[in-house]
């Protein structure tokens, strides 16, 4: 299969013509095996493109008599090669040159022979062999030593889920990775993807990317995620993931962005019908193109096949965002050894694509907070932000709530919101603190109603305070007009007296000096005198 | 039984790459079998492949020198340079004439 896809990609892609040799299916068989990977090798032929021969041996037809050689394989090949200008050449396998000659020190020397011959001719060629039993790589233990690249692949189960897994023993020449690569066949060929990136060298875009939930944005910081960024909502079965994840998802094709949205809990028509629920019709957006659902079950195949799966499809939509819902199911049953380095690269690639990534993941631990945080450690220091969605049971009712954790690189709220689920979508609202705990539901609503109320009062209670106040201050203005005329009348009564006293010191005055004159004699100014003594 | 053997032809074919010294011998050694055991029923048709290299694919040779009986039916190939008598005859099904 790998072999097949190097003969056409090359055929088609870097154009170089191939031949591919084959020992076990007929070209028929071939073609019609391909086609289900989108590969029309007819047509291939058709262009001169590639060149099947399929060489048949039999061995009841075959007697060996003498020495002989190998030659009739390097003419036909020679000339298949020659009739379209080949560079590439497909073996496929040689066992069944093993099987079909007896003898094998002939075989031996004409592979080596094969080799050599093949590289003169500047032909990049793929041999494909059965692997041999326990160590040897392969069963007639010759090409791994003849060969300048070996690829091993196999098909492990582990979990009762199998991996193929891919693995470049040797290369001479170039600096190969050494571990084994999961790979996986499906629908757009072979794909492989390296365990680990080499380095964390992801360009990190300073853009801010809405989650479709007003406060929620403001709760990171005011406008919420960094594009390329990965954000985990973890939360207790019922808290409301999913819903994240569908307006997550919704946001992004309001701003005609791609969303991608891998479940592995609800068919694509289930999640649809159930974010209507809230509010969300996501409907056209998948109509639309948009908005792609891949629902697949967890155990349909192994953790890195999922993987690979997501790669291809990612590779092959584009999205600007990715919704995973959630990955805790995908890591069922695997080891946190295992599961780590594989979400890593999962985060590595689609954060080298700048993809905003959203994983929901579902903890075991309840509404106990503390509980659910450990159960995501594991996972929790690969994302950039961590939203826990946690049930507070209180009242004789459960209510949603949630946290940011944390949010790198943004001033995020510490606080906790209740989280309310309505037709109209999501919601997130103040909770009350009470004396020791927080209010949600209905009680937060029967507090929110006597703080109303109360607050009614209160106003009431001003307002009359007020318009008492400024009666008053209009009675304190009477008063002090009341005053000011009574002060102003008492001062011109003062003033008469004075003016009186004044004229009537001056009547008296002027008597005694008559009466002065008239006595004679004195002066006036004695006049006074006598009358003291 | 012996008379429908008689009456058979043997329409063999030997594929070679040039002149080597392994189709030379192949060659030779047909012969010799041939007019031993086969006179007058074989007619032998000699296929360079380095002159005509598509007809490789029609026997499906990959060994070389390689014999193939046409006829009878089935078609039956031998490989190698004939030097073995009683393995050419087992292989092309014919009875050893005694001399």
């Amino acid at each position: 299969m790998l072999a097949t896809e190097f003969l056409v990609r090359g055929a088609v892609e870097f154009d170089e013509p191939g031949v591919f040799m084959m020992f076990e299916e007929n070209a028929a068989e071939l073609t019609a095996n391909v086609r289900s990977l989108g590969f029309h090798l007819d047509q291939l032929v058709q262009q001169k493109k590639i060149v099947l021969d399929h060489v048949h041996i039999e061995r009841s037809e075959i007697e060996e008599t003498g020495e002989y050689d190998l030659e009739g394989l390097f003419i036909r090949l020679g000339h298949a090669i020659d009739s379209i200008g080949a560079k590439r050449v497909v073996l496929d396998t040689i066992e069944a040159l093993f099987a079909g000659l007896p003898n094998h020190a002939i075989l031996r020397a004409e592979l080596r022979r094969l080799f050599r011959w093949l590289k003169e001719r500047g032909m990049t060629a793929i041999i494909t062999g059965e692997k041999g039993e326990g160590n040897a790589i392969t069963r007639y233990g010759l090409e791994e030593y003849v060969a300048d690249c070996v690829i091993t692949l196999d098909h492990r189960v582990t979990e009762q889920i199998s991996t193929r897994r891919l693995r470049v023993l040797k290369y001479r020449g170039s600096a190969h990775g050494t571990n084994e690569y999961p790979f996986l066949i499906g629908e757009h060929g072979f794909s492989v993807l390296p365990i680990t990136s080499l380095q964390l060298d992801h360009a990190a875009p300073a853009e801010r990317l809405s989650t479709g939930i007003a406060r929620l944005d403001e709760m990171l910081g005011g406008q919420g995620v960094f594009r390329g960024s990965s954000v985990l909502v973890s939360g207790a079965p019922g808290t409301g993931k999913s819903s994240i994840g569908a307006t997550f998802a919704d946001a992004a094709c309001r701003r005609g962005e791609r969303a991608l949205l891998f479940a592995y809990e609800e068919s694509s028509a289930q999640i649809v019908r159930n974010m209507r629920s809230i509010g969300l019709d996501l409907e056209p957006w998948v109509k639309k193109g948009l908005l792609q659902i891949h629902a697949s079950r967890p155990t349909l195949q192994g953790l890195e096949q999922h993987l690979v799966a997501m790669h291809v499809t990612v590779q092959a939509f584009r999205p600007a965002v990715v919704v995973v819902d959630p990955i805790s199911n995908l890591t069922l049953e695997r080891s946190e050894a295992e599961v780590r380095p594989t979400l890593m690269r999962l985060i590595d690639f689609l954060k080298r694509q700048q993809i905003t990534t959203l994983f929901a993941s579902l903890t075991t631990g309840g509404s106990a907070t503390s509980a659910a945080e450990e159960s995501q450690v594991g996972v929790s220091s690969l994302m950039d932000a961590w939203l826990l969605l946690s049930n507070v049971e209180f009242n004789g009712e459960r209510n949603r709530t949630l946290h940011v954790l944390k949010a790198r690189g943004t001033a995020h709220s510490n606080q906790v919101r209740e989280f309310v689920l309505s037709d109209a979508g999501i919601a997130l609202v103040d909770v009350y603190l009470g004396a020791d705990r927080v209010l949600t539901g209905s009680a937060r609503v029967a507090r929110a109603a006597h703080e109303r109320s109360a607050a009614e009062l209160r106003r009431e209670d001003d307002e009359r305070k007020l318009r008492q106040l400024a009666s008053r201050r209009k009675m304190i203005a009477a008063q002090i007009a009341a005053l000011h005329v009574e002060s102003e009348a008492e001062e011109a009564e003062v003033k008469f007296a004075i003016a009186r006293e004044s004229l009537q010191e001056k009547t008296t005055w002027q008597h005694s000096a008559d009466m002065a004159q008239l006595r004679g004699g004195g002066k006036a100014s004695d006049g006074p005198k006598k009358r003291k003594r | 039984m012996t008379t429908t053997t008689e009456a058979k032809t043997y329409e063999l074919r030997l594929y070679v790459a040039g002149q080597t010294a392994k189709s030379l011998a192949a060659f030779a050694n047909l012969k010799r079998i041939c007019e031993t055991h086969l006179a007058g029923q074989y007619r032998i048709e000699v296929i360079d492949l380095l002159k005509t290299p598509q007809l490789a694919a029609g026997d499906q040779i990959l060994a070389l020198p390689t014999l193939v009986r046409r006829l009878p039916e089935p078609i039956k190939k031998i490989i190698g340079d004939l030097s073995n008598v009683e393995r050419v005859l087992v292989g092309l099904d014919v009875q050893p004439v005694k001399e």
